[in-house]
């Protein structure tokens, strides 16, 4: 294990193409239910229990076997049945898996898998552990959406850190409970969903102007 | 209380359908109804008596054979209830779709009662050349009412491969599911999911509604509401489409 390299792989500054993800956020605050840190502390909890939890599993999972990544892809398939959030999903991967092979030697898991399993193998093969792999996967849903709704809604960065900081300890134990259930089968794996997420990505994804991808 | 309840559809040969079981125990009781139409028939679920409560282990199975099809429907909405301080209150529903069958499976919504602790645990199997469509509506809490706790656990497989696994949990110790990335400010959402070589066509309008084509051969529809009404808004029409080829949808 190694800190330094953990603190890598979930810095926001890995050139994987992030930034341009509200993960879902966009369209809620365009639907007047995300407008203060409040807002967005509600927001981030139910994205935390639900795609966070997921995304943590699946990362684990596939830190643990990177030869479970195909089946790990299609299990991911099944929990998002928004195809603008499935596209979501695999532009990041693909980006994700770049950056990583210039980092580390990242096995063949497939041109554009699912962005937590690429996530998971680059985890695996930077030397980390599942639990760290499902610590970066549960921090990253928090944060990047935390940093969009900076921009979209000209929150106080001082208030909206102050929320993630309220939030670390609920990623550690959402981090926790997934990389226990790692070696499930793929049907048994968190499968939590955010039907407003759903709803907002597919309208989002008709919009002429936006500002993030997804 | 514990209770299990079985139907199984076949078909009669001469393209209608016949049930060779339908056998059910309070509170969940299942009644034939209606006449034979389009060569399927439809089955109502009574309520039997209150709740599920809490310490309630019910068990209903769904088999549709080859070439036959079932409509399932229940006359009221169902509705978990607190009861005595007991381990969560548990419903299994199985369901196995054969080739050329079809299930239609359009219940009354379930009502998440203040103080209830609730599972709903789904398992659908649809092999290749079934048709389904799945409904589940649930209402988080009665009129003015706070939610009480329900866990929905739903996998959908089509010819073996999960096409849909989905879970939500409402209520207390459900963290931010009143937030705006689950259900926000609404009440009842409602999911639809139709899986099979056809589909419903027209797309789902509504604010807070959407259709979705999935990974798989299948459509999932779901809206989110202040109340039941808005969702019956979105969500009946749909349920009552007609279908077209899988790669026109």
């Amino acid at each position: 294990m190694s800190l330094a390299t953990l603190l890598l792989l979930a810095d926001g500054r890995l050139p994987s193409g992030g930034h341009a993800h509200s993960g879902g956020l966009e369209p809620q605050i365009a639907a007047g239910r995300v407008r203060d840190v409040d807002g967005l502390d509600g927001f981030l909890r139910g994205r935390l229990a639900t795609g966070g939890l997921v995304s943590a599993a699946f990362a684990a999972a596939a830190c643990a076997d990177t030869g479970r990544a195909a089946e790990l892809d299609v299990g991911l398939d099944a929990r998002t049945p928004s195809p603008a959030l499935r596209r979501a999903s695999r532009a990041q991967g693909r980006a994700l898996l770049r950056a990583g092979r210039a980092m580390w030697p990242v096995p063949a898991i497939g041109r554009e898998p699912h962005q937590p399993v690429a996530l998971g193998a680059l985890a695996a093969a930077a030397g980390l552990t599942p639990v760290e792999a499902a610590v970066a996967a549960a921090h990253g849903t928090t944060t990047g959406s935390a940093s969009a709704a900076v921009r979209l809604l000209g929150l106080d960065p001082y208030a909206v850190h102050a929320l993630l900081a309220r939030l670390a300890p609920e990623c550690d134990r959402i981090a926790a409970v997934a990389a226990a259930r790692s070696g499930d089968p793929v049907d048994e794996l968190p499968a939590a969903g955010a039907p407003l997420l759903d709803i907002g990505a597919e309208h989002h994804a008709t919009w002429e102007v936006r500002l993030f991808a997804s | 209380m514990r209770a299990e309840a079985r139907v199984v559809a076949e078909s009669d040969g001469r393209g209608g359908t016949r049930l060779a079981v339908l056998r059910g125990e309070s509170p969940l009781l299942l009644r034939r109804t209606g006449r034979p139409a389009g060569g399927g028939v439809t089955v109502h679920l009574v309520g039997g008596a209150a709740g599920p409560l809490r310490g309630d282990e019910l068990r209903l199975d769904v088999v549709v054979g080859p070439g036959a099809r079932l409509e399932m429907l229940s006359v009221a909405a169902s509705l978990a209830l607190p009861g005595r301080p007991a381990p969560p209150s548990r419903l299994t529903v199985t369901a196995s779709v054969a080739a050329g069958g079809t299930l239609r499976w359009l219940p009354e919504p379930l009502i998440a009662a203040a103080g209830c602790d609730h599972d709903v645990v789904t398992r659908v199997d649809v092999a290749e050349g079934g048709t389904l469509l799945w409904r589940d509506d649930l209402v988080c809490g009665r009129h003015r009412e706070a939610s009480g706790a329900v866990r929905a656990d739903t996998l959908i497989r089509y010819a073996g491969v999960a096409l849909y696994r989905h879970e939500l949990a409402v209520g207390p110790g459900a963290p931010g599911w009143d937030g705006a990335a689950v259900l926000g400010g609404g009440r009842a959402i409602g999911t639809v999911v139709a899986a099979g070589p056809q589909l419903p066509g027209p797309p789902v309008v509504g604010a807070d509604a959407a259709s979705m084509r999935l990974a798989g051969p299948g459509v999932l529809a779901t809206a989110v509401g202040e109340d039941i009404r808005q969702v019956k808004a979105a969500l009946d029409p749909w349920c009552g489409a007609a279908l077209a080829p899988l790669a026109l949808v």
